[in-house]
């Protein structure tokens, strides 16, 4: 166990002259850091708890947009009645993920900062396998090993590993944004482009397997945006092996809007498919007009599905993530 | 309460009674304890599943605040020879500088902290000439024969078993069926992992250890050390689960070895990653059945193959061939073979042989009855071993034929719906199978105390694993004395207390029956000093403190063990089958359970209540087999995959259903200990898996041989 240093900065001014440290790490629920911590994945110098941060856990609506502050914890966010009623599929996503007693601590800010379930990058140093992540330059076993859980879109020679956030997923789904606060102030980006895929990473010129966000330096998610759309209906789907405290093979969060049958827009978002939410630009796009039916979502499906390119292990999360799909669309426009 | 109400305490449904103790937390376990002066240990595990150590620096280590030392192998001191137990492996630790596992110790840090102990450990600097691993498929097979053949196999199960000729009887068979079945490598994953805490004082040993058979320790302790196996005290009261992993392992060695080398008390809790590689699992096993059966399905020939991992050096069997008296046939042929690569060492988990064995047996009875056209239970039926189809005795007891009987009814099994009715999303199906066990019995001891104050106290080594054990001894106390239950205690968990056998196995049947025949002493000593019946009364009566009967229950012939029935002159084993309702959502690949059946023939139940729980907590254990659960390796390190209970899926509360009912035939086995009983164990895990598959099959129409049965391996097989 490394010796570190621990502050609980009451303000947001604080918190960011904190993270100027070298070596300094953000805590917040600490369910996830801990796990980096044991496993050798992370060693900070410094932990700046931003639990108590004043406001940063509040669900409220603010005009057409629902705002919810990055400290709320996954019980409070997937309980609450305004994103029952306006964020169905967050909410659902929220009571899917982990346990409840994880849930309890969780926060929603942190959940979409946590990194691969890939067992091979979740294994306790000293790691005797390459994994690009945890040593950039080292190889990644998992695409010559087990490949059940990779990636299927936007993964590259460097790195298949998929992000296992399920809020993630239905943040991404209901075109939320991420409200980003730093010591130089606020800016929002689209929780759609908030994450990469090792491709984008490498086509902007960074690593593949590290650059897993958009976030800079010392910047903190505050609160995530989402627009009201009263017309639409969502929902979200979790595929796993066992009913509870699991990670997903694949996840599905939809959004419909319809019209006497007919759908007037479409918004499908897949989990533990790439390293980021992956939309269904192309079925989003082909289905609106059409009437909400199992045949005619299956063929728009497939052209989205053109683009999956599988390992030996993960040929079948193309069928799985086609159908898991499918089904959350008919399950929200029913 | 009267003496007639007392001997009623034997089959009634009663509370364990030291639950209330772990519900406060004041349950000691091992780990709980820390003698003044102790310091914690950490292993450094090998790096490489292959090779050989070329140097290890441990200067960086060292210097670690905290930090009192870091053993090598030559720091040991000198080891005396390792004894050879059951399933338990005989190489000392860090002895020699090969390396057969990845994560096998090659150094122990001890330090005045664990923060200290662990942030040492990565320092300690290994320098390895690695080799290449050897992984399933590509190890050497080795055919073992006979128990003496090269000294290495002592296992009494598993031996090749031919009457007839089997490719003769397979050729000329009218039907004929043939598979092969898989089951993953699966850890035992206890809640509590183990741990050891050593103490030396001069050639005095005391270890408070996590461990399913303490008896095991002072003989083992006496040969290595050099000691006297009275000189070796073992507290153990409560182990946090065993599940057949907390027997005898080289950490526990290596604790009391680091301890002597100190000159303090040492405590070595082992991490869940730790656990992977140290304290065994339940190997890959690769098993093909052939069976040939007339037009009616009555089997004329079975031939079972049998293939599982173990490690390069340790040798363990999974003698799933040991299901082999399951059914009448005339013309039987089993054999095993084991594969080695770079591995640990397996060992016994969760109804070892016929766990296994019954995934393919069953399951291939099931495919047979598919071909033949017939219902899988009057198969079965048709197929009935009126007595044991190897040895041709008698059963001692075997009520299967009821067990199926009332199971069917209470499932509704005739009149059930057939393959693939749809509800929703999911198409349901249903299946069964057959469980058979084998029954191990080993000699058990306890003293038992009648005060002048009408309290008894039982006293015998037993541990508590959690399945309610002294429980039972109060029962069997309550009613061979004629006391209230609530006068009865029991003092256990210290090798102080008389020596009994092991809690794998059946350790109702040697500690149960040790309590009744030593209550059945005391009522004779107690008689010759007072004529009065009423037990309390009696011993007032004759003015003496108390009464005592101390009695070791014996086996046939003076064996140490016995298996399957021994020289009785019987054949003894214990039955049941059970029904499952499957739901499968083919889009998904998802299996659900939606109710279940088992109901079993396991001679005289002591306690409903407890054993209700264990058949309970074993069928979920069945479910996570049949849909979950698996170990992997990495196909180039020969790393387990994931250490942990993250990427290791057992199930949750949320897979099993509240519509699971668990039925005991009435039963009173006479020949297989003194109170009726025979073991139970995990018994209610076995036959699931090839219940689920065959209701997988009846909801979907595929077979998947190869557990668990994911939504990749369903998706797969339904493209």
């Amino acid at each position: 166990m490394k010796r570190f240093t621990y502050d609980r900065p009451q303000l947001e001014g604080g918190a960011f002259s904190l993270l100027e440290q070298p070596e300094a790490s953000v805590i917040a629920g600490g369910t996830e850091l801990l796990n980096w911590m044991r496993l050798g994945i992370a060693e900070p110098d410094h932990l700046v708890d931003i639990a108590r941060l004043p406001g940063w856990g509040e669900i409220a609506l603010d005009g057409e947009t629902l705002r919810i502050g990055a400290l709320a914890t996954l019980n409070k966010v997937g309980e609450h009645p305004l994103v029952d009623a306006h964020a169905r599929a967050l909410g659902e996503a929220c009571l899917l993920a982990a346990s409840a007693q994880l849930r309890n601590r969780a926060t929603i800010g942190g959940n979409v900062l946590q990194r691969t379930r890939c067992v091979y990058f979740r294994a306790e140093a000293p790691l005797t396998w390459g994994c690009n992540k945890r040593q950039p330059g080292s190889g990644c076993a998992a695409i010559a090993g087990h490949s059940d859980d990779a990636a299927i879109f936007g993964w590259s020679e460097s790195c298949a590993a998929t992000h296992p956030s399920d809020p993630l997923v239905a943040l991404a789904c209901l075109d939320a944004e991420a409200e980003l606060h730093s010591a130089s102030g606020v800016r929002r980006l689209p929780v759609c482009d908030l994450h990469l895929s090792q491709v984008e990473a490498e086509a902007e010129g960074e690593d593949g397997a590290t650059a897993e966000n958009r976030l800079e330096r010392g910047e903190l998610i505050a609160a995530y945006l989402i627009p009201l759309r009263p017309a639409s209906r969502s929902t979200y789907l979790k595929v796993r092996d066992r009913q509870s405290f699991a990670y997903s093979r694949v996840t599905a969060a939809a959004s419909v809007e319809l019209e006497d049958g007919v759908i007037g827009a479409l918004r499908i978002a897949l989990g533990s498919v790439a390293q980021r939410p992956w939309r269904l630009g192309r079925a989003e796009q082909a289905l609106v007009g059409e009437r909400l039916e199992e045949a005619s979502l299956l063929a728009a499906i497939e052209r989205d599905m053109e683009e999956a390119r599988t390992l030996p292990g993960s040929d079948y999360k193309r069928r799985l993530a086609r159908n898991a799909a499918i089904r959350a669309v008919m399950a929200a426009g029913a | 309460m009267s003496s007639a109400d007392a001997r009623t305490a034997v089959g009634s449904a009663r509370t364990r009674i030291e639950g209330p103790l772990k519900l406060t937390g004041a349950a000691r376990y091992s780990m709980d304890n820390l003698p003044p002066g102790t310091l914690y240990a950490v292993l450094v595990g090998a790096t490489v599943a292959s090779g050989s150590v070329v140097t290890i620096d441990v200067a960086e280590a060292k210097a670690v605040a905290g930090v009192v030392s870091v053993l090598t192998g030559e720091d040991l001191p000198p080891l005396g020879p390792v004894l050879e137990f059951p399933g338990a492996p005989v190489k000392k630790p860090m002895e020699g500088d090969q390396i057969h596992f990845e994560g096998q110790a090659v150094a122990i840090v001890l330090a005045e902290t664990l923060e200290a102990a662990e942030e040492a450990r990565p320092l300690v600097s290994v320098a390895y000439a690695a080799e290449p691993v050897v992984l399933p498929g590509a190890g050497e097979r080795q055919f073992l024969g006979a128990p003496d053949g090269d000294g290495t196999v002592w296992w009494p199960y598993g031996q090749p078993f031919a009457r007839g000729d089997s490719a003769a009887a397979l050729e000329s068979a009218p039907v004929r069926f043939a598979a092969s079945y898989v089951q993953p490598s699966r850890h035992h994953n206890p809640i509590e992992t183990s741990g050891t805490l050593a103490s030396w004082d001069g050639d005095r040993l005391t270890l408070w250890d996590s461990i399913q058979a303490s008896m095991l320790l002072p003989p083992m302790f006496a040969s290595v050390f050099g000691i006297d196996p009275a000189d070796v005290h073992v507290i153990a009261p409560f182990t946090g689960g065993g599940f057949g992993c907390k027997g005898f392992w080289m950490h526990q060695l290596l604790a009391v070895a680091a301890a002597k080398a100190v000159g303090r008390p040492v405590k070595l809790h082992l991490r869940r990653g730790d656990q992977y590689n140290a304290t065994g699992f339940q190997p890959l096993m690769t098993q093909r059945v052939e069976l040939g059966a007339d037009a009616e399905g009555h089997l004329q020939v079975y031939r079972h193959r049998v293939a599982n991992i173990t490690g390069m050096v340790e040798t363990y069997l999974e003698a799933a061939t040991e299901v082999k008296a399951l059914y009448e046939c005339p013309v039987i042929d089993t054999a095993q073979e084991i594969e080695r690569v770079t591995v640990g060492m397996p060992s016994p988990m969760r109804c070892p042989n016929e766990g296994p064995g019954l995934w393919a047996l069953e399951s291939a009875i099931n495919e047979l009855a598919h071909e033949v056209g017939i219902d899988p239970l009057e198969l079965r039926l048709r197929n009935y071993a009126e007595k044991d189809p190897l040895t041709g005795r008698p059963w001692s007891s075997k009520k299967l034929r009821e067990a199926y009987a009332e199971g069917a009814e209470l499932f509704g099994w005739h009149g059930r719906p057939r393959g693939g009715r749809r509800d929703g999303n999911w198409l349901i199906g249903t299946g069964m199978a057959s469980a058979v066990g084998g029954t191990m019995r080993m000699p058990g001891t306890a003293r038992v105390r009648l005060r002048s104050d009408g309290s008894v106290l039982i006293e015998t080594d037993v541990q508590d694993i959690g399945t309610g054990l002294q429980t039972l001894l109060t029962q069997i106390a309550a009613d061979e004395i004629g006391v209230p239950i609530d006068n009865i205690d029991v003092a256990w968990g210290d090798s102080a207390l008389p020596t009994t056998g092991p809690i794998y196995g059946s350790s109702t049947m040697h500690t149960g029956s040790a309590v009744a025949l030593a209550c059945r002493e005391l009522r004779r000593e107690l008689a010759a000093l007072s004529s009065l019946a009423d037990p309390i009364e009696a011993v007032r009566a004759a003015g003496v403190e108390e009464v005592v009967g101390e009695r070791t229950s014996q086996l046939p012939g003076g064996v140490e063990v016995d298996h399957d029935g021994g020289s009785t002159g019987f054949s003894m084993r214990t039955f049941g089958a059970s029904f499952v309702e499957v739901a499968v959502d083919p889009m998904l690949g998802l299996v659900r359970l939606r109710r279940a059946v088992g109901s079993y023939s396991v001679g005289r139940i002591i306690n409903p209540k407890t054993a209700r729980s264990q058949m309970l907590g074993s069928f979920a254990w069945g479910w996570g087999k049949a849909t979950m659960e698996a170990s992997e390796l990495d196909p180039t390190t020969a790393r387990w995959l994931s250490k942990d209970l993250a990427g290791v899926h057992i199930p949750v509360n949320a897979d099993i259903p509240g519509d699971i009912t668990i039925n005991f035939v009435d039963e009173y086995d006479h020949h297989a200990s003194p109170i009726g009983a025979k073991g139970i164990g995990e018994f209610g895990s076995v036959g699931i898996d090839a219940a689920v598959a065959e209701a997988v099959f009846d909801a979907v129409g595929v077979r998947i041989r190869e557990l668990p049965i994911t939504p990749k391996r369903l998706l797969d097989a339904l493209a």
